[in-house]
């Protein structure tokens, strides 16, 4: 029976189906980091169970770790409790740890995949929402609870019901200055908040295999918010090239043998989908957001629009445009911003930062802006400066920080004041979620760099003079 | 995990859409290592001032609204895994929550802790939301064995879906990890092939 990319690769994880069609399901490399692992731990250890498979598991600290002086202590008391909790978990139960300080931390979804952890064929979870990530390389990884990450370190499986299937396909060629953070944001606009629930969505047309791993990544790293439990992307030549001579990735025979694993998995070309989407990737401008979730997005030359979408209640709207503080039929080009930051699992990799980089050369920030960058790893930190970027930005008016998640959820110092607006390249705008109060506008680095300059949103495709 | 029955209890109207985790439980307060004392900060943002004052117009500060029952608009529970929301949500006295959907991973974080979310039409949230609005003290019957939602006033009640497995869970106070650590030959037989 021809089957689609995710078939493949559920069923031959199935280790058995129960009642209601739960199926417990075997997970191939299970990530964790401080928020959502101590009481998982604290679970194993009251029922005195070990980690049944630690050389599967990887840790890392990202969440709350400050982003300048890492090599000091970490101030704010409870961050510090969290992060020393995971230390010590992961030395008593002998789970591998890229914490503070080694040279492998970073945000948990780009230190898999740059350590060539992450692999196509395999299931990967983590107690994050943007485990998703990871399906770039045609992999099945999803967001779990604590009370999952307990039970998959405690078997290495979790019980799940099979989702439905959707694919959304993206054809033709996008414009200058439309980058994959553009194509997501549009698709989520397209589909509204709820539009993925229940489903695991095989993202795939030209658009999507023209881009690189980094922008599949991006692409995949947001389906969580329009609801889809995960994404992912057929592997080929750019995944194979990428994964290839990474730490972790096979060597040798074992990487011949993968790799026809691999190459078995695409869509087969009558397998069908629950749900099909095609999109024209012509039809894509830079994209931003207008409202408090990710799903109330728009062509940044767009107005707002006059009343809610179709399905979603006026009230809701209304709420959300009062947060931001903007008019339903407004446009964004023009709005003043006061802080950039350019970061997150969604953003924050050496394109990410290299196509920031090259817009913003020999300019400077605009006087009242606050820029970032925050790279997504200490890796990533020390190519972009063995490249020069750090130079860039400094040279700029940005602060370039260490690794960590950061402003993207404001767990640590990097918070957006209340009442301020911050064009983040994250994935998430919702009320608060930069810091109280904070209103988010969420856009591609390019677009968010090129505000940091203009100190007000601007339209980054008429500036495509600068990028070429 | 507490087992679940029948609760007959008054509820709380929250007619928001996309209610997302990070409302439910701000990620500042995500720094804590065990599961207590959530409940303290649910909807901290939206029940608070800046200068931690409680808001006149947020439902939970209004005493007329009380019970075990949440009521909210559809799409509940997106964004963030955290399962925090779902301690909050618990540890405030909550045992079920009514929407017309539920995210993923909310709904199963949940289900994990003794928490039911029940799905209801959109026609039949709004009835919900009416009894409500006309009566605070109106009260709802949730059989879980039964799998039935009850408005007790009018009498009106609707069924609602839940995956066996899970029903059975909830009603005998098992968890996943109990069930999953039976299969742990099966488990090492799958990881040999
Ligand atoms: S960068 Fe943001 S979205 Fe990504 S894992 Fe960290 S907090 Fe979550």
């Amino acid at each position: 029976m021809a089957k689609t990319l995710f078939d493949k690769i559920w069923d031959r994880h199935v280790v058995k189906t129960i009642e209601g069609d739960q199926q417990i399901l075997y997970i191939d490399r299970h990530f964790i980091h401080e928020v959502t692992s101590p009481q998982a731990f604290a679970g194993l250890r009251e029922r005195g169970l070990p980690v049944f498979r630690p050389a599967q598991t990887i840790a890392t600290a990202d969440h709350n770790v400050p982003t300048i002086n890492q090599h000091l202590p970490i101030e704010e008391p409870l961050s510090r409790k969290q992060v020393d909790a995971l230390t010590q978990n992961c030395a008593e139960f002998g789970v591998n740890l890229y914490g503070l300080g080694h040279k492998y931390q970073g945000i948990v979804h780009v230190i898999g995949p740059e350590l060539g952890i992450t692999q196509p064929g395999m299931t990967i979870v983590c107690g994050d929402s943007h485990t998703s990530t990871h399906g770039a390389f045609g992999g099945i990884a999803f967001g779990i609870g604590t009370s999952q990450v307990e039970q998959v370190m405690a078997t290495q499986c979790v019980l799940q019901r099979k989702p439905q299937k959707m694919r959304i396909s993206v054809d033709g060629e996008l414009a200058p200055g439309v980058v994959a953070k553009d194509i997501i944001l549009y698709i989520i606009a397209q589909l509204g908040v709820g539009g993925g629930t229940g489903y695991f969505v095989e993202y795939a047309g030209s658009a999507i295999r023209d881009l690189s791993m980094e922008g599949r990544m991006t692409i995949c790293n947001m389906s969580i918010e329009m609801g889809a439990r995960g994404g992912l992307i057929a592997p080929d030549e750019t995944t194979f090239d990428y994964v290839k001579g990474r730490e972790f990735a096979p060597k040798g025979a074992d990487w011949d043998k993968q790799l026809a694993y691999w190459q078995s998995l695409p869509t087969d070309a009558e397998a069908t989908f629950d749900k099909e989407y095609n999109f024209r990737a012509e039809d894509i401008q830079p994209m931003v957001t207008y409202g408090t979730n990710p799903g109330m997005g728009m062509g940044v030359a767009a107005q707002i629009p006059k009343q809610a979408k179709a399905g979603e209640s006026e009230a809701t709207f209304k709420k959300s445009l009062a947060y931001m503080d903007v008019q339903p039929g407004q446009s964004l080009l023009g709005q003043r911003i006061d802080y950039v930051f350019i970061g997150s699992c969604t953003n924050s990799r050496m394109e990410d930062l290299r196509m920031a980089a090259a817009l913003i050369e020999g300019q400077k920030v605009a006087s009242h802006v606050k820029a970032m960058i925050v790279p997504g790893s200490q890796q990533i930190a020390l190519q972009a400066q063995a490249e020069g970027l750090d130079k860039v930005f400094i040279a700029a008016g940005f602060e370039f920080r260490q690794a960590g998640c950061s402003a993207c959820l404001g767990m640590n110092e990097d918070k957006v004041p209340a009442g301020m607006y911050c064009v983040s390249t994250s994935n998430r705008n919702f009320e608060g979620r930069q810091g109280p109060g904070a209103r988010t506008i969420l856009a591609s680095p390019l677009t968010a760099a090129a505000a940091a300059i203009a100190g007000e949103i601007v339209d980054v495709s008429k500036q495509v003079g600068v990028l070429a | 995990m507490q087992a679940f029955t029948t609760i007959k209890s008054t509820a709380i109207p929250l007619p928001i859409e996309d209610v997302d985790t990070d409302q439910i439980i701000p990620a500042r307060f995500l720094k804590a290592t065990t599961r207590e004392g959530f409940g303290d900060n649910l909807f901290c943002d939206w029940r608070f001032d800046r200068e931690g004052q409680p808001k006149k117009d947020f439902v939970l500060n209004n005493p007329t609204y009380r019970g075990e029952i949440l009521v909210a608009g559809k799409n509940f529970g997106c964004g963030s895994s955290r399962e925090h929301a779902a301690w909050a949500i618990g540890d405030y006295g909550l045992r079920v929550v009514v929407s017309s959907f539920f995210a993923d991973i909310f709904r199963g974080n949940a289900l994990n802790n003794g928490i039911l979310p029940v799905v209801v039409s959109p026609d039949f949230l709004d009835q919900i939301f009416q009894a409500i609005e006309q009566d605070p003290g109106a009260t709802f019957t949730v059989s879980l064995e039964n799998q039935s939602f009850q408005i007790d006033a009018s009498g009106t009640s609707t069924t609602f879906d839940i995956d066996p497995y899970k029903k059975n869970c909830l009603l005998k106070g098992y968890d996943d990890i109990d069930f999953l650590l039976s299969q742990k030959e099966e488990i090492e037989a799958y990881e040999k092939v």
